[in-house]
């Protein structure tokens, strides 16, 4: 039969809610502070989850109090330190992202919209736990020490880049703070993950692993593996997923047609929580409970972190083309520094000076770690790694086939 | 030193393994409990407990994630892949992470996962179960690839990549797990008396990256792996011709004075692999014969190899090459 001339087909595409043009209106969320309880990490089922994964764990209200079952408590000094960590990812990105513009990297990835998910997360973990990060948790490194003129470095992909200019900007590795290695091809490092606690948990090491992937990826087999396995071995291992909203162009409809993540950890027999992205303190109880749960030996737990890209995927995007321009600002969620800000000025703990003060010793410290990074070469204008580098850890040791090559170049 | 099967001297070589370190730990589909479909974990399990030995969810991508993750957590898992035809699930994870990391990472993690898995024809397969896919891997900067032949190299090679720092692809020739294949399918034969497969009983290697001399002669050099390496011996028979025959054991990094010694002594070359001919591992090898040792060859390098095409259930006899094809290229490789 001759196909019918008309519009569309029986094929049902999904679409995003909102396009270049129109406004964006979200539902307003019906969860508040204090609707959930808080059970107990290192006692409770999956099953006992259920209003959690359906729910939304918030502490912080519209009114910039926190409160609830779920309110860590956290003393001043940790929030302004959560805050700091914050503004120093943004302005960093912010300068990054310039620098990108100008030719001095090839490449940028900013974290904008989501800083508080790494940060608040790892500074819920112990020291000793892995961090297994997408490239967008490099805020992890911050909490965990790391100098920025080394992060900078790696960025331009100059002599002092510790992977040696081998990967694209933000792909950072960062032993010393049990960062592991950022990798391109996205979700596999969310079934790794369950690999590292697996270790952990084979040496009897006080160890959690903690990981990420995007709305967009949990559609990969990765994440499926990370979840079984996770169940299955009862692996001291965090599984988040970053639910904001868009992987590139493609909205979160196309990776679930339920519109739900943290649900779907639960007939893995996982427990299972959604909680606010841009909820500082709320993300920072959740991982937590969920670092508590895991050290008892009670197994993963699985954290949609809902949240909004508010910037592009990476410096060669252009949202404008695929979304609403006010997505962002119409976010139910907020942005999470003024969310945080907002909070200590409530409870008396900050200022709008105070504030803006943070911002210029911030701004200072990453011009000032720029240029000294940037001593070390760019991007536009070398020096780059020597070309040894190529051939240099493929292997232990270096084969023969490789010393061939390898003289090929160097007697160049 | 025993009388051991392949299938008994891989089991031997990883209860060695076991026993000596704590950080190997063994998994894969049917590997624990049952100790494997082809047995070669028999009894591992029981011997070494169930934290060490076991089996792992019908996940292919989910077995070689969770070993590379344990490699950089301080482990040393060897993992086995049921078939060779059901690695591809776990490409990306091989491919993309496993062979990168230590290089990505400017050397601050590695993971040294040894992946075993039975692969090659002869045993009725069909499509998906008589691959030799070790092309796909030989491509891969990063990846130590390896293919035994014999009762006694395979315990040693596998020793030697359990300790490697590097990840390695292993390969068994699943037709010669209980027995020699000459080529000929009526002819079951078993290990029983053969010289390789008098297998000392105590942790020994063969070292990666060493091929094995298997016949020597003057007027051809035969390159082969797997099963192969005993086709390509009776087809030496065959033929009459005086015959060097390398068993390359390691393809990556293969073992090029070997090769190149022979090939500038006998000036004539047959590689013979299983796997479809372009861009097989023989293609690679003919092309570095060449560029080796284009002044000491009299005449073409012949290729003997699997078909263009699936792997075939009832006519797999007429896909693999087989003693007369290969003697007829090693006949070729005789005139002008």
């Amino acid at each position: 039969m001759a196909r019918k001339k008309k519009e569309g087909s029986g094929l049902n595409i999904p679409d995003a809610p909102f396009r270049p043009g129109e406004e964006a209106i979200f539902e307003t969320w019906s969860w508040k502070p204090g609707d959930l309880e808080r059970p107990d990490p290192t006692k409770c089922t999956a099953e006992d989850t259920v209003p959690h994964a359906q729910g939304l764990v918030r502490v912080l209200g519209d009114n910039d109090k926190a409160s609830g079952a779920w309110n860590p408590k956290l003393n001043a000094d940790e929030l302004r330190e959560g805050l700091e960590h914050m503004v120093r990812l943004r302005i960093f990105d912010d300068r990054m992202m310039k620098m990108q513009r100008t030719g001095k990297l090839s490449f940028y990835m900013r974290s904008f919209g989501e800083e508080c998910v790494a940060i608040a997360q790892t500074m819920a973990l112990e020291t000793q736990d892995w961090i297994f990060p997408s490239y967008r948790q490099p805020g992890a490194q911050f909490v965990r020490g790391r100098d920025m003129v080394s992060m900078i470095c790696h960025c331009l992909g100059n002599v002092e880049d510790n992977i040696k200019g081998r990967q694209m900007p933000v792909h950072y590795s960062y032993r010393d703070g049990r960062f592991i290695s950022i990798s391109s091809p996205v979700g596999t490092q969310f079934s790794q993950a369950v690999g590292v606690a697996m270790a952990s948990q084979y040496k009897k090491l006080d160890e959690v692993t903690i990981t990420w992937i995007g709305d967009g990826a949990s559609a990969e087999g990765d994440y499926h593996y990370a979840l079984n396995f996770a169940s299955i071995f009862k692996a001291p291992v965090i599984l988040n997923v970053v639910n904001n909203q868009w992987a590139i162009s493609t909205h979160a409809n196309f990776a679930t047609a339920s519109g739900e993540f943290a649900t779907r950890g639960l007939p893995y027999g996982l427990a299972s929580i959604r909680v606010d992205g841009n909820d500082f303190l709320a993300l920072y109880a959740v991982t937590k409970w969920a670092r508590e749960r895991a050290a008892s030996g009670s197994g993963a737990t699985h954290i949609e972190v809902l949240t909004y890209r508010a910037g592009a995927h990476s410096s060669s995007d252009d949202p404008s083309r695929y979304r609403s321009s006010d997505e962002h600002t119409k976010w139910p969620g907020g942005d999470p520094i003024e969310r945080l800000r907002d909070h200590l000025i409530e409870i008396g703990e900050w200022s709008a000076k105070r504030q803006s003060g943070l911002e210029d010793r911030i701004d200072s410290e990453v011009m000032s770690a720029y240029k000294e990074a940037v001593k070390y070469g760019d991007l536009a204008n070398g020096p780059y790694p020597e070309a040894d580098t190529i051939f240099t850890e493929v292997y232990e040791e270096m084969p023969w086939h490789l010393k061939e090559q390898f003289d090929e170049v160097m007697e160049g | 030193m025993a009388n051991m099967n392949m299938i008994q001297s891989l089991n031997n070589a990883l209860d060695i393994m076991l026993e000596r370190d704590d950080d190997v730990i063994v998994y894969g589909e049917d590997v624990g409990y049952f100790g494997g479909v082809f047995r070669t974990t028999d009894g591992l399990q029981a011997k070494h407990g169930a934290h060490r030995v076991f089996d792992s969810p019908l996940s292919e991508g989910g077995i070689l994630a969770t070993a590379f993750g344990m490699g950089i957590n301080g482990l040393r898992p060897v993992v086995e892949i049921q078939f060779a035809d059901y690695i591809f699930p776990a490409y990306d994870q091989i491919v993309n992470e496993l062979a990168k990391i230590r290089h990505r990472s400017g050397g601050e993690y590695w993971s040294p996962v040894t992946v075993r898995t039975p692969a090659g024809g002869g045993i009725r397969g069909g499509h998906h179960h008589s691959q030799s896919p070790e092309s796909q891997f030989t491509h891969t900067p990063g990846l130590k690839v390896v293919y035994c032949s014999t009762p006694y190299n395979a315990k040693g090679l596998l020793i030697s990549a359990v300790e490697c720092n590097d990840p390695v692809i292993f390969f068994e020739p699943k037709r010669c797990y209980r027995g020699p294949f000459y080529g000929d399918p009526h002819n079951v034969l078993t290990w029983e008396g053969h010289p390789e497969a008098e297998v000392p009983e105590s942790h020994y290697t063969v070292p990666l990256g060493e091929a094995r001399l298997v016949m020597e002669g003057g007027e051809c050099t035969v390159i082969a792996w797997g099963a192969m390496v005993h086709v390509s011996e009776q087809a030496i028979r065959d033929s009459g011709v005086s015959c060097d025959l390398i068993d390359l054991q390691t393809l990556v990094p293969w073992d090029r004075d070997t090769v190149v010694n022979s090939i500038e002594k006998t000036g004539r070359c047959v590689i013979v692999h299983e796997a479809p001919k372009t861009s097989g591992f023989g293609a690679e090898m003919a092309a570095s014969v060449q560029e080796r040792c284009f002044y000491h060859l009299e005449s073409p390098i012949q290729r003997v190899t699997g078909w263009d095409a699936p792997f075939p259930h009832t006519t797999e006899w007429d896909y693999m090459p087989g003693p007369t094809r290969i003697a007829a290229a090693i006949r070729k490789t005789q005139e002008g």
